[in-house]
């Protein structure tokens, strides 16, 4: 059985109709054709699958198409406007926080929210609103660096 | 037409240049297997064994079949025409059970491939998993190597009742004279465990048969596109330039993509079968199953040595956990061990015996560092340990048994010629840098305050740009075309298979300064046999230093055709080629790249005995390894109530040779360390005495979260490699090497006054608080 789902992604009104039980992660890559948010775990431990849902980050794996009835969602496609890349993507690209780049989308939404939250974090600070987002590839210090980098333009 | 070649003149070696490979990446535009969208596309998904070994008595696929949306379903005796999962290692007493992509009666391991579904939808095939029945018979099963040895275990294959997969030996020097020279002789036993390389992105492939002209094409998430060609074609029995195998963008390896695995031929396989394209993706917890697992080694060490610390002999034996089946590479995991074994010591008498052992459990092979962690953890305990019963500052006994640097080349017991190195130089640099002798005086203050503090040091030597060919069964060389398009633009096509090193940036850099051109002219390609040349791939920190150099060589090659066109062009026999342009020796005049490419394409005249364009391959042997070292040095404090390990300071200092970009470098270098101490503090594969994997899911098996790892400082020196042009060694392995031992030794340093000399990893808070309760006595 089918259910009809009105959702706005990246800015974007559409309407679907969507089997229930149906993930989040597999209705954006799938159904809407995003496909930023990557599936590492399919058990919301790795957040490769983060996304925000009306300005909060979730993993889209962990929730099911139908929830997001009637809500925004951001995708990493929708970060960048007008051609100008997000603040958080320029760090990570200065800052080379990412190497295979399969967390990255991830990461970067998870940074977006961390920093809106926390102007000014600490180390510390990052390391631990990192948590919902694991990496293999950099052993997180140069991702340090790219979130305080993007916190620091972005306040400034 | 406009050319678009820039002269240039700042080099671009040696500098911080952000990566070219980011904007796809951070834009969510990059396309890996899964993002792979093709006409008709079907889903596979494979029924694995529950058990670690039984006898399948029977599979009934009927209910599986009949499911509304179920295209397919195939078991052992639809494919046991197919060719056997490859293991291209060969010993003299090597055992290779045949390997079918799905097992045919009987299974030998949790996760082992019984069946595949083939549907429509991926939720259906996952549906349709559940109702395929498979009837077993359980037998009894053997998890743990050393008891896989003991007489009278149950017998993994039934040919082979001791279990046995192979033995190697090898000696250099007078082992037996070392040892009776010796004033002291030290033993441990040091288990390097079991670890999931985890790359970020699961394993996957998708496969496109066309009927018309019998051709495949299969994209996959591999470290060696071409080497999975030759691979599959054999196992299909398909022509292998009907196939093609495109490594799109590959989300990390770390070596577990440096395979023919079962699910990418089965693929393959039923894409020709049903004539739609097939797209198969592990979930984690299959990747946890049935994707390789690193290191698994039990080490037997005697070290022998004189009064003064002079290191003479070190004896060991090696018990390799093979797991069910060999892999690609398999046995070759502990006999690149057995060449590291000595370190960077300069003692000359090492006696290695291996022993491969066949479990009820899923394959061991290459994982970061491939042998040479266990080697070094080893070694580097050892010395510890030593130094420990020697009342010896462990600097000091290091730097007194190091190969000097005068002695380079230096050929090892173990048959390897080391190519150049400042050990000493290298261990001094960290020691001041950390500030050793104060932080000595500090652990002692904090003795007396009851509090547990650590200082680890490890050094290391490593064997990598492999390699020399007679080391590797897929060849040893690597490959470069470069081509200057009609308009002035620069192609490369390189054999390796970049999956986040960053490659295309480096490669960039490099050709940019040979051929003196804008590096936004040039586009570095790779991954698809069908575009490159022929390539063996990415492994064993091998990109730069191999593949970078045939990169290299071709350019020099290119530039002499430069300079002959130039010179038609110049009318002159006496032009130089530099910046982007070729200019007249005599005149001064010039002609640009982008002209000289143009007329070198389309005419109309061409200069006498040239061939039109503008295009060089190199292949390139090296004539030996490289072998980068570096000290790193670890801070750390045990909370006595707690257990738990608090790193306060990690410094890593690394000779990479000649350094082409020294923030993939650190990145390189931040990235190792981490899967190193992921080893030592946190992470394990873990199967029960039932053979169950109990480590399934990130929710079991703890990979290293931001929290979890210290800053990483970084230094280094820079000892150019002599074995190529470029002078690079290779730094995609040297932190997890280094970091495993750094970081053990720390810890037991922090427990040494309490008697403690080794602690196997992963140092669980369980484990360490146990020992501090007990005064120290495990």
């Amino acid at each position: 059985m089918k259910t009809q789902i009105n959702v706005c992604i990246n800015g974007q009104e559409r309407t679907d109709e969507v089997e229930s039980r149906l993930l989040l992660i597999h209705y954006l890559r799938e159904v809407v054709g995003l496909k930023g948010p990557h599936i590492g775990c399919e058990t919301s431990i790795c957040g490769a699958c983060t996304v925000a849902l009306n300005g909060k980050t979730v993993k889209s794996c962990a929730l099911l198409a139908v929830q997001a009835d009637g809500q925004d969602i951001v995708t990493v496609e929708g970060l960048a406007t007008d051609g100008q890349l997000h603040p958080v993507q320029e760090a990570f690209w200065n800052e080379h926080g990412l190497q295979c780049g399969f967390c990255t989308p991830g990461m970067l939404m998870t940074t977006r929210e961390l920093i809106e939250r926390n102007p000014d974090p600490t180390d510390e600070e990052i390391r631990h609103g990192l948590e919902g987002n694991l990496c293999r590839c950099t052993g997180y210090q140069h991702i340090v660096n790219a979130v305080k980098s993007a916190a620091a333009k972005v306040g400034g | 037409m406009e050319t678009t070649v820039t002269k240039k003149t700042e080099r671009l070696i040696g500098k911080p240049i952000r990566r070219r490979e980011d904007p796809r990446l951070i834009t969510g535009t990059a396309t890996y297997v899964e993002d792979i969208e093709l006409p008709g596309m079907h889903y596979a998904a494979v029924v694995r064994s529950p058990h670690p070994a039984a006898d399948i008595k029977g599979i009934d696929t009927r209910a599986a079949e009949q499911h509304p949306g179920v295209v397919a379903v195939y078991t052992g005796k639809d494919i046991d025409h197919l060719g056997a999962v490859p293991c291209g290692i060969s010993l003299p007493d090597l055992r290779i059970p045949h390997h079918h992509l799905l097992a045919q009666d009987r299974v030998y391991y949790v996760g082992h491939p019984v069946a595949v579904v083939v549907a429509g939808d991926r939720y259906i095939a996952a549906d349709a998993v559940d109702l395929v029945e498979v009837e077993y018979e359980p037998t009894d099963s053997v998890s743990e190597p050393e008891e896989a040895l003991e007489a009278g275990a149950p017998a993994v294959h039934a040919e082979w009742p001791d279990n046995v997969a192979f033995t190697h030996h090898q000696e250099g020097g007078d082992i037996e004279k070392a040892f009776a020279e010796a004033d002291v002789i030290v033993k441990e036993r040091i288990v390097s465990q079991r670890l999931a390389p985890s790359a970020m992105e699961p394993r996957g492939t998708v496969a496109s048969w066309n009927s018309g002209d019998e051709t495949l094409t299969v994209y996959s998430s591999t470290q060696i596109p071409h080497i999975l060609r030759t691979l599959m074609a054999g196992v299909l029995g398909l022509p292998e330039h009907k196939l093609r195998v495109i490594a799109p963008e590959v989300g990390g390896g770390f070596g577990s993509k440096c395979e023919l695995y079962p699910e990418e031929a089965l693929t393959a396989f039923i894409a020709m079968k049903i004539g739609k394209p097939v797209k198969w993706v592990l979930t984690r917890r299959d990747e946890f199953l049935a994707t390789i697992h690193g290191r698994g080694h039990i080490d037997y060490y005697e070290l022998a040595a004189k009064k003064d610390g002079t290191m003479l002999g070190l004896r060991v034996k090696i018990i390799q956990d093979v797991g069910s089946f060999h892999m690609l590479l398999t046995p070759a995991m502990p006999t690149l061990s057995v060449l590291m074994l000595p370190g960077l010591y300069r003692f000359k008498n090492v006696h290695a015996d291996v022993v491969g052992v066949f479990t009820h459990r899923m394959a061991t092979d290459l994982y970061r560092g491939a042998g040479r962690p266990e080697a070094t953890h080893g070694i580097e305990r050892m010395v510890e340990v030593l130094a420990a019963e020697l009342k010896m500052d462990p600097v000091e006994l290091r730097i007194k048994n190091f190969v000097p640097p005068s002695d380079f080349p230096y050929d090892t017991p173990m048959g390897v010629s080391y190519d150049s190195g400042n050990y000493k130089a290298i261990l001094e640099k960290a020691v001041e840098t950390v500030g050793y002798s104060q932080l000595r005086q500090e652990q002692q203050e904090a003795r007396r305050q009851g509090r547990l503090m650590g200082i680890g040091i490890a050094t290391y030597g490593e064997i990598c740009a492999f390699g020399p060919s007679p080391a590797l069964p897929t060849g040893g060389w690597e490959s470069a075309t470069v081509k200057i398009e009609p308009s002035g633009q620069v192609t490369v096509m390189t054999g390796v298979s970049p999956h986040g090193q960053g490659s295309q940036t480096t490669f960039s850099q490099i050709a940019a300064d040979e051929l003196g051109v804008d590096i936004d002219d040039i586009v570095v390609t790779h991954g698809d046999t069908s575009t490159v040349q022929h390539g063996v791939g990415t492994f064993g920190s091998r990109n730069t230093a191999v593949g970078g150099t045939a990169l290299v060589l071709a350019i020099r090659e290119l530039k002499e055709k430069i300079e002959t066109y130039g010179a038609m062009l110049l009318e002159s026999d006496d032009v130089t080629y530099g910046a982007g342009v070729c200019t007249c020796n005599k005149t001064g005049k010039t002609v640009t790249l982008g002209e000289i490419a143009m007329t070198s394409w389309t005419g109309p005249t061409y200069p006498a005995n040239t061939q039109p364009g503008l295009v060089a391959t190199n292949y390139w042997e090296p004539p030996n390894f490289a072998f980068p070292f570096g000290a790193h040095i670890v801070v750390s404090e045990v909370d006595p109530d707690t257990g738990e390990v608090a790193i306060s300071r990690y410094l890593a200092v690394d000779d990479c040779g000649k350094v082409i970009n020294p923030l993939l470098v650190d990145g390189q270098v931040h990235g190792g360390v981490a899967q190193g101490l992921g080893q030592a503090l946190y992470e394990q594969v873990v199967y029960d005495d039932t053979g169950q994997l109990v480590t399934g899911e990130y929710m079991d098996y703890a990979l290293p979260k931001a929290a979890m790892v210290p800053t990483i400082e970084t230094d280094r020196t820079e000892t150019p490699s002599p074995v190529n042009p470029l002078g690079v060694k290779g730094v995609g392995e040297a932190g997890t090497i280094a970091a495993s031992p750094a970081v053990v030794n720390s810890v037991v340093d922090a427990l040494s006054h309490l008697g403690v000399r080794h602690i196997d990893m992963p140092l669980t808070p369980e484990k360490i608080w146990k020992l501090v309760q007990q005064g120290g006595s495990a």
